[in-house]
């Protein structure tokens, strides 16, 4: 096994890992500060922050010959006896000048700069400037210029680590930013007439280390240190990239992706980074709202609203008098609130036809040159689903879990009298030529975020939660599942899926997405590999089929 | 603890002597500091008649205000420090960029809750423009509580009014600006 020596402490690397001193480093325990390097792009090694002293120890004598030069870590590749300082006396000083020149032309905007609180060249300047400054420094305000329709650029605040122009050109493949001018007039900016304009865009202000790059979504709108944030999974698409959900009292200011090798590394596509807005959209559904008389919606009657702590008897109660009962289960959903609701409608109707619910199809799948996959798909949890209907025997007899349309012809067929449908889709999914096929129904439930025309004809209009408001696991395209929590409360008391579910199920206390989950787990080999604890990076639900 | 606690010193009244026992000295001292007070000057004022005097308005914590800059415009930049120096949680801001090309971004709305301010100056501190300032101003009332939430327009106001009495603190403490 190589050895590399950080700071005196040996520290063993694997043989075949290539590590850069940076990496190798922080395996030791010392973190070397950086601006341009990133594990995602190529070096470049032009911050000259992450200068260290580095030298080799020769395998047989053992005896150190040092580099006479400081050495940048991220170029610098740790191998069998490489020896790194990160603490000396040197190295300490070449730091201190680097921030000094940095802070020279920065405008030093802190309490105005959307990235203070987050910015690694205040957090730098604390850890390794020096408390006084020799250069006459003024604050000024930056100059502005818009980069695309997302993204702001800050002309002076900004250090040229060029992450962003590599990100452009190496993982969204669009090359858009560039380097202008020269030496000290070097600056960050677009060929006119081509402004950045990718799906990707958004994640050259994650890659930002100061506050050059920001998002218009985000800019001026909270400072960054009242966020709370909450592991979370994005429920753009089958993907399911690990974010982060950034709030501030159960209001939702910003998302970002969050580090999974096995995902989506360190991205995220702006469809899924700005598409929380439908959650404080003031058209959401948050009564649960029973036609009175049964059918008297479509009529044009009225409807009364049911307390929550109601909802779930006479729920029951309305399609157990129905009769033969159809249920559409999201791929919204979380596995374990549809491995509840398939429970619930068994327990209502032990013949019940369970189906997997709308699979909102957009286009084909994009794949960047990076790897990043955006997919077709537009829902987060397909094969959970599926695989929790496939627990409960709901397969047809070629062994297919029935979809949407399966469910369509069944009811059209006239096999049920009563559906229960879940959506909870961000936006319009069904038109009204397709609502029709349950108009003959004589109990419909509709659970969904805003209003539908197939809503419109329910007796049971019950709202439907937001994927930052669910807590559970969705599995992606590539079987990986990832275990959330809740990250904000839903609006006006709105009881989530799994809540519900929860109550009708007639178990105690608030829902607990983890007993549930372990219920799945020991029920269905499928699920087998959720039974212990789930990594934040998520689990591969195949390992165990392989095993 | 218990009376039995061994770290408890028990200590008996000191025997009454012979002054204490007459009562008259000690009565006739009493009767001297309460005629003493009777001819000293007062430190009441009958308020609301009669207005208190403020020692030293560059300290005092009375009613916030928002000072304006030389063009009259709100000197804010909406950097919400005060906001997060607050212990009361009182001050409530939406920031918005600036329609003036000198600057980055304002307060779109800047509220403060003067019955949950509990003014002790933090906001003041905080501010690294001098925007936000506590005048001497001490006779806060409202005739309810919508009234008491002061927003931007009231709190420029109160500058326009005190402006002249008190002008702005930093230029006699060596201001940022």
């Amino acid at each position: 096994m190589p050895t590399v020596i950080v700071d005196g402490k040996e520290i063993e690397i694997g043989a075949d890992e290539r590590l850069n001193c940076i990496e190798a480093a922080r395996r030791g325990g010392a973190e070397i500060p950086h601006y341009c390097w990133h594990p995602g792009l190529t070096v470049v090694a032009s911050c000259r922050m992450c200068l260290i002293e580095t030298g080799s120890r020769d395998a047989a004598t053992g005896k150190v010959t040092m580099v006479p030069k400081l050495v940048p870590a991220c170029q610098t590749p740790a191998k069998d006896g490489t020896v790194i300082v990160t603490e000396s006396q040197l190295v300490k000083e070449s730091r201190a000048r680097v921030e000094e020149a940095l802070l020279i032309d920065h405008p030093i905007d802190c309490p105005i700069c959307d990235k203070a609180g987050e910015c690694l060249l205040q957090d730098y300047h604390f850890e390794h400037g020096q408390p006084e400054r020799r250069a006459d420094l003024h604050p000024f305000t930056s100059r502005k210029r818009e980069m695309g329709s997302t993204v702001t650029l800050f002309v002076d605040r900004c250090v040229m680590c060029t992450r962003c122009v590599r990100f452009t050109r190496e993982i969204s493949g669009s090359a858009e930013l560039m380097v202008i001018n020269r030496g000290a007039k070097e600056e960050i900016d677009v060929f006119p007439g081509f402004p950045l304009e990718n799906k990707l865009s958004g994640n050259v202000v994650d890659l930002c280390p100061v506050g050059a790059l920001g998002d218009k979504d985000f800019l001026y709108q909270q400072r960054v240190w009242f966020l709370k944030a909450e592991d979370n999974v994005c429920g753009g698409c089958a993907t399911g990239c690990s974010i982060r959900t950034e709030h501030n009292q159960d209001t939702v200011y910003r998302l970002k992706p969050r580090e999974n090798p096995h995902v989506n590394k360190w991205w995220m596509c702006d469809d899924g980074r700005y598409g929380w807005h439908h959650l404080h959209d003031p058209s959401r559904l948050v009564e649960a709202r029973r036609a009175a008389g049964g059918r008297a919606r479509r009529e044009g009657g009225a409807d009364d609203t049911i307390e929550w702590s109601d909802v779930g008897r006479r729920l029951r109660d309305d399609l157990g008098a129905a009769g033969r009962l159809a249920v559409a289960v999201s791929p919204m959903l979380t596995t374990e609130e549809a491995w509840m609701l398939c429970a619930v409608a068994r327990s209502i109707d032990p013949q019940a036809f369970l189906a997997v619910g709308h699979v909102p199809i957009d286009g084909a799948d994009e794949t960047y040159p990076g790897g990043f996959t955006i997919r077709a798909e537009k829902c987060p949890n397909r094969l959970g689903v599926e695989g929790v209907i496939a627990v409960f025997g709901g397969v047809d007899a070629a062994g297919r879990v029935p979809g949407w349309n399966a469910l369509l012809d069944h009811v059209r067929a006239g096999e049920a009298d009563a559906a229960w449908i879940t959506a909870a889709y961000p936006g319009g999914w069904i038109d009204e030529e397709t609502a029709e096929a349950f108009a003959s129904l004589s109990c419909l439930v509709v659970q969904d975020l805003f209003e539908s025309p197939l809503s419109r004809m329910a007796v049971w209009k019950l709202p439907a939660a937001g994927f930052a408001e669910r807590a559970g696991t969705w599995v992606n395209a590539a079987h990986r599942a990832q275990v959330f929590q809740q990250a904000i409360r839903p609006p006006a008391g709105v009881w989530p899926e799994g809540r519900l579910y929860w109550s009708m199920l007639g178990r105690r206390g608030l829902y607990d997405a983890e007993a549930v989950r372990r219920q799945i787990a020991d029920s269905s080999p499928t699920f087998a590999a959720l039974a212990g604890d789930v990594p934040a990076t998520g689990i591969d639900l195949r390992i165990q089929q392989l095993a | 603890m218990k009376p039995s606690d061994p770290s408890i010193t028990w200590i008996d009244e000191k025997p009454l002597g012979l002054a204490e026992r007459l009562y008259l000295p000690l009565f006739i001292q009493g009767l001297t500091t309460t005629a003493r007070h009777l001819v000293s000057p007062k430190v009441t004022v009958s308020y609301p008649e009669q207005r208190p005097k403020v020692g030293n308005p560059l300290i005092y914590r009375g009613v916030h205000r928002l000072n304006r800059d030389e063009e009259g415009r709100v000197k804010c930049v909406a950097c919400f420090l005060c906001a997060t120096a607050c212990p009361a949680h009182c001050i409530d801001i939406v920031a918005t960029e600036s329609p003036w090309p000198d600057r980055e971004k304002y307060p779109e709305s800047f509220q403060i809750d003067e019955l949950r301010c509990i003014f002790c100056g933090m906001c003041e501190e905080a501010c690294p423009v001098d925007a936000i300032e506590l005048t001497s101003l001490l006779d806060l009332t409202g005739k309810s509580r919508e009234e008491m939430i002061f927003d931007k327009e009231k709190l420029l106001s109160v500058y326009d009014m005190t402006k002249d009495a008190e002008p702005m603190k930093s230029d006699s403490l060596g201001g940022t600006l």
